[in-house]
C-alpha cells in the first residue's frame, strides 16, 4: 500500500500548478496529489513553503525537511522553485500553466493580480484551466483584505463561540480546524470544474473563503436561529441534539455517548438501570429537558467503569460510544491497525516514519501516500524535461534568484 | 439576509443547465448529516439528487407527532406536516428530491435497481453491510449498472474488529484524537467541539471522492466502489498531532487559546454580554502596530513584552494589560480598528452577528428561500464563489415523498394506475410513518 502502490489515482493525468503555502491550501493539494494527479508545488527560493518552518520537527531538529506537518501535508507532490516576483519567472510560471489542468492558490487576494497572474490572465494562455484561490475572507466584500490567522478564522466564523464552557471564554480548537475546512471544501468545486471542462473544453474561477466554509457548517444552528430567532450559545460538553450527547468523566479518563433515535432503552440495558426507562425519557425532548434527572443515574455508573470497557460493551450492545484518545492511543487503535491505515514513507531526510494513510478508499483507484519533496527537488526534471532548458539555462536563471 | 427566494417546479426535477455537474444523476439513500452534506455539495453544483427515504423518513425531518416546545420549525409551530417544516432537513437538504422507497420490500428492490440503471452514483451512509443485507451491495448494483459509482460511509469502515461500531460525529471527535487536544489550558477536561466536525468533513471528503471518480469514469469508463470511514478521515485530518507523537513519541496537549511560539495569541473580553474579541500577533511590526492602535505605544518599550519570547513568557499579564483595554469597546470596534492597523484581529461572532454581517452579506453567503409548507427563510447559500456560474438555489428542500411521481412515472415509466397501487401495497409512501426520530 501507499508509496508502492502500482495502481493509478482516479486522477492520473491531471497536472496541478499548486501556488499553496501553509495549511489551507496544502491540504487541498495533498488531496489531489492523493488522487493521483501531478502536483507541481511552486515555492519560493531558498525559503520555500512557510510550513516547513513550521514544528512539529523530527527529533526537534528544526529542519526545513523534517517538519512533520510539512510532510504530512505535502506527500507525494513534487517541488519547483521559481521566483514569481521577476519577470523571467513570470514568464515560466505561464509555461507552466499552458499544459496544466488546475492551478491552486492561497495567496491574499491582492497577489495574484499584482503578479499579472490572475485568472483572466491565465485564460489568455489556457482557456481550459481551472484555477482555485482559497483565501481568508474569499476574493472580495469590505473584509477581502483582512489579516487572519487559525484563532482569529474560528472566532469570525462564528464555530468559535459555541466552543467552551459558557461561564469561560470562546475556544478554539487543537488543530488548524477552519483552513483544513477550506481546503478540503475546495476540492469540490475544483474537482467539478474539471468534470464539466471535459465537455465544455473551458475552465472557471472557484473563490473559497475561509471564513464561509467555517461559518457554512452552521446549518443545525442557522436552521435554529432563522426558524425560532434562538442565537445558540457555549453549552460545555453537553448538545442541543438530545442528552447524553457528548463528553463524559469516567473511571479511568473521558468517554462520548450520544443517545440513539430510537435505541434507548439500550441506555439502561447498558447501565443495568431500569429508572431510565421512565416515560418522561422516552424522546430526545424529554431527555433534555430531564438532563439532571438522566445525569444523576448515568454519572455515577460511568465514574465506576473504565473507558474502554465502556466503549466496547456499550457499542456492542447498540449505544453509540466513544473513548477520549490521545495520539498514542490513536496509533494503537486496533480497528485502524486492522485496516491498515497507518502506512510507513521513506524520506531521505527522516528515514521510514509513520503517517496516516488514505482518508477514503477507491476500489478502483487507491489513494497514495507518496513522500514529499525536498525544496526544488524537482527543478531539473521540470525545466529541463517539460519546458526544455538545458542545465546551462537553469544555473544561469539559479544565479539570477529566478529559480 | 436578503436575496430573491429559490421557487420550486414540482414533479418536472431539476433544470441544471450551465452547473459544472449537470445531467449527473445520484442516488441518494443517506441521511442524518454527514452523508446529506455530501449529497448537498453535489447539489450545489447541479447534479441531480434524488433521496430515497426510509418510510419512516430522514430523522431530521424530526417526530411525526413532536413533543410540544421541541425542534425548530418556522415561528414554533410544526404544522400539520411537522417533517416537511424541519428547519435543518429543510437547511442540508435543497436542490435535492425525494421520493420514498421500502427498500425492505421485493418491489421495492426492484424499483431500486431500476433508478440504479439509469443513475451514475449511488451512495448511502447506513452502517456497513446494510446495503449488502438488503441485496443492494455494490455487487448487486454493478450487475444492474456495470459502471456505477457507489460510494459507503460506514462510520468505521466495513471490516475490522469495529466495523459494527455506529460513529456519530460526537463519538468520532474523542476516538481520533481531536477531543484529547482541545480544552483550556488550564483544565484537565477535553471539550467537544460545537458543530461535530467530523460529519461535515467526512461529506466533504465523500462528495471529493464521488467527483473524482466521476472523472475516472468519464476518461476511462469505469466505475467503482468508495468507502469511507469517519475515524480514518479523522485520522487524517488529525496529522499534524499524529506525526508529533509518531516522529519524537510525544502526545500532544491541550493550550487552549495560546499559540506554542507566539504573543499575544487570545480570546479577550468586550463591552457587551458575552462578546469577545480574539487578536493574534506574529511579528514585531504588528506588535508595535497594536500597541499604537491601543494607545499604550510604551508597551511596546516595557522589557516584560520587549521580544517574542519576553510576550511568551509573560503572556499572562499581557492578556490582562490587553483585556482591559478591550472590554471598554465593542467586538465589531475591536476588529476593525485593529485591522486597519495591521494586525489580525477577528471578533467573536455570534449566529445573529452572522446574520447581519455586511460582508457576508454583500457576497451572498446567505440565501432566501421560499418553502411551499415552512415558508420563507434564509438558508446558508452555495459555499464556493465559481465565475459564471448561478449560485442561486434551484429549489427548495423537498417535501416527504413529493417526487414520486417524477421518479416512477416520468424517469421508470409507471402509469398512475401503476403508482397508485405501489402506494396501496406499501412499497412507496406519501407520508412517514412514525418511529425514526422518537
Amino acid at each position: 500500500m501507499g508509496a508502492q502502490e502500482k495502481r493509478e489515482g482516479a486522477l492520473a493525468g491531471f497536472r496541478v500548478l499548486d501556488l499553496t503555502h501553509y495549511i489551507a491550501g496544502p491540504y487541498c493539494t495533498r488531496l489531489l496529489s492523493g488522487l493521483g494527479a501531478e502536483v507541481i508545488k511552486v515555492e519560493k527560493p531558498g525559503e520555500g513553503d512557510g510550513a516547513r518552518r513550521v514544528g512539529p520537527f523530527l527529533h526537534d531538529d528544526v529542519h526545513p525537511e523534517k517538519s512533520g506537518l510539512f510532510l504530512h501535508l505535502n506527500a507525494g507532490k513534487k517541488s519547483i522553485t521559481l521566483n514569481l516576483k521577476t519577470s523571467a519567472g513570470k514568464e515560466i510560471f505561464k509555461e507552466l500553466a499552458k499544459s496544466a489542468d488546475a492551478v491552486i492558490e492561497n495567496f491574499e487576494p491582492r497577489v495574484m493580480p499584482s503578479l499579472g497572474l490572475d485568472y483572466p490572465a491565465l485564460i489568455q494562455l489556457n482557456q481550459g484551466i481551472v484555477m482555485t484561490s482559497i483565501s481568508n475572507f474569499g476574493q472580495t466584500g469590505p473584509y477581502r483584505d483582512y489579516k487572519a490567522t487559525e484563532l482569529t478564522e474560528y472566532a469570525m466564523s462564528g464555530l468559535m463561540y459555541i466552543t467552551g464552557e459558557p461561564e469561560r471564554e470562546p475556544l478554539k480548537l487543537g488543530v488548524n480546524m477552519a483552513q483544513y475546512v477550506a481546503g478540503q471544501l475546495a476540492l469540490v468545486p475544483t474537482l467539478a470544474a474539471l468534470y464539466a471542462r471535459e465537455t465544455t473544453g473551458v475552465g472557471k474561477h472557484i473563490d473559497v473563503s475561509i471564513m464561509e466554509a467555517c461559518a457554512g457548517l452552521l446549518e443545525f444552528q442557522a436552521a435554529q436561529y432563522d426558524y425560532t430567532g434562538w442565537v445558540p450559545k457555549r453549552i460545555g460538553n453537553i448538545n442541543e441534539k438530545g442528552h447524553p450527547w457528548g463528553l463524559y468523566p469516567c473511571r479511568d479518563g473521558y468517554v462520548a455517548l450520544a443517545s440513539r433515535f430510537g435505541k434507548w432503552p439500550l441506555m439502561a440495558k447498558l447501565m443495568e438501570k431500569p429508572e431510565l426507562k421512565d416515560p418522561r425519557f422516552d424522546d430526545s425532548f424529554g431527555r433534555i429537558q430531564h438532563r439532571d434527572e438522566i445525569d444523576a443515574i448515568m454519572l455515577p455508573w460511568l465514574v465506576e467503569h473504565d473507558k474502554e470497557e465502556i466503549y466496547h460493551t456499550a457499542q456492542r450492545l447498540g449505544v453509540v460510544a466513544g473513548w477520549v484518545r490521545d495520539m498514542k492511543d490513536v496509533a494503537n487503535s486496533a480497528q485502524l491497525k486492522a485496516r491498515d491505515f497507518f502506512v510507513s514513507v521513506e524520506h531521505p531526510a527522516t528515514g521510514a516514519l509513520v503517517y496516516p494513510g488514505a482518508p477514503y478508499s477507491m476500489s478502483g483507484t487507491p489513494f497514495q501516500t507518496g513522500r514529499a519533496p525536498f525544496l526544488g527537488e524537482h527543478n531539473e526534471e521540470i525545466y529541463l524535461s517539460y519546458l526544455g532548458y538545458d542545465k546551462q539555462e537553469l544555473v544561469r536563471l539559479r544565479g539570477q534568484g529566478i529559480i | 439576509m436578503t436575496t430573491r427566494p429559490a421557487t420550486r417546479s414540482r414533479g418536472k426535477g431539476v433544470v441544471t443547465k450551465g452547473l459544472p455537474l449537470s445531467g449527473v444523476r445520484i442516488v441518494d439513500v443517506t441521511l442524518m448529516w454527514a452523508g446529506p452534506f455530501c449529497t448537498e455539495q453535489l447539489a450545489d453544483l447541479g447534479a441531480e439528487v434524488i433521496k430515497i427515504e426510509a418510510p419512516t423518513g430522514d430523522p431530521m425531518r424530526g417526530m411525526v407527532a413532536p413533543v410540544p416546545g421541541s425542534g425548530a420549525y418556522p415561528g414554533g409551530e410544526p404544522g400539520e406536516r411537522p417533517y416537511n417544516r424541519a428547519g435543518f432537513f429543510n437547511q442540508v437538504n435543497r436542490n435535492k428530491l425525494s421520493a420514498c422507497i421500502d427498500l425492505k420490500t421485493p418491489t421495492g428492490k426492484l424499483l431500486f435497481k431500476d433508478l440504479v440503471k439509469i443513475s451514475d452514483v449511488v451512495v448511502d451512509n447506513f452502517g456497513g453491510g446494510v446495503m449488502d443485507r438488503l441485496d443492494l451491495g455494490y455487487d448487486v448494483l454493478r450487475q444492474v449498472k456495470s459502471d456505477i459509482i457507489m460510494l459507503c460511509m460506514p462510520g468505521f469502515g466495513s471490516t475490522g474488529p469495529e466495523k459494527d461500531y455506529a460513529g456519530y460525529g460526537i463519538v468520532l471527535e474523542p476516538l481520533s484524537g481531536l477531543s484529547s487536544v482541545t480544552g483550556y489550558a488550564d483544565d484537565d477536561m477535553p471539550m467537544k467541539t460545537g458543530v461535530d466536525h467530523m460529519d461535515p468533513m467526512v461529506g466533504t471528503h465523500a462528495a471529493g471522492a464521488i467527483v473524482a471518480a466521476l472523472l475516472h469514469r468519464k476518461r476511462t469508463g469505469k466505475g467503482q466502489y468508495i468507502e469511507t470511514s469517519h475515524l480514518e478521515a479523522a485520522a487524517f485530518l488529525l496529522g499534524e498531532a499524529f506525526m508529533e507523537y509518531s516522529m519524537n513519541d510525544r502526545v500532544p496537549k491541550r493550550r487552549g487559546n495560546r499559540h506554542p511560539f507566539l504573543a499575544p495569541h487570545g480570546c479577550y473580553p468586550c463591552r457587551g454580554d458575552d462578546r469577545w474579541v480574539t487578536i493574534a500577533v506574529a511579528s514585531e511590526t504588528e506588535w508595535e502596530a497594536l500597541c499604537t492602535a491601543m494607545g499604550q505605544p510604551e508597551w511596546s518599550r516595557d522589557a516584560k513584552f520587549k521580544d517574542a519570547e519576553s510576550r511568551w513568557q509573560n503572556q499572562d499579564a499581557l492578556n490582562g494589560q490587553i483585556a482591559a483595554w478591550t472590554k471598554e469597546r465593542d467586538h465589531y470596534e475591536v476588529t476593525h480598528l485593529l485591522q486597519q492597523a495591521g494586525v489580525s484581529a477577528g471578533a467573536v461572532l455570534n449566529l445573529k452577528d452572522l446574520a447581519s454581517d455586511p460582508h457576508l452579506n454583500e457576497r451572498n453567503f446567505w440565501q432566501a428561500t421560499e418553502h411551499p409548507e415552512a415558508g420563507r427563510h434564509t438558508l446558508i447559500g452555495v459555499r464556493f464563489k465559481i465565475s459564471e456560474m448561478s449560485d442561486k438555489f434551484r429549489m427548495p428542500a423537498p417535501c416527504f415523498g413529493q417526487d414520486l411521481d417524477y421518479v416512477l412515472c416520468q424517469l421508470l415509466g409507471k402509469s398512475r394506475g401503476e403508482m397508485a397501487a405501489l402506494v396501496r401495497d406499501k412499497i412507496v409512501y406519501t407520508r412517514p410513518v412514525a418511529g425514526a426520530a422518537d
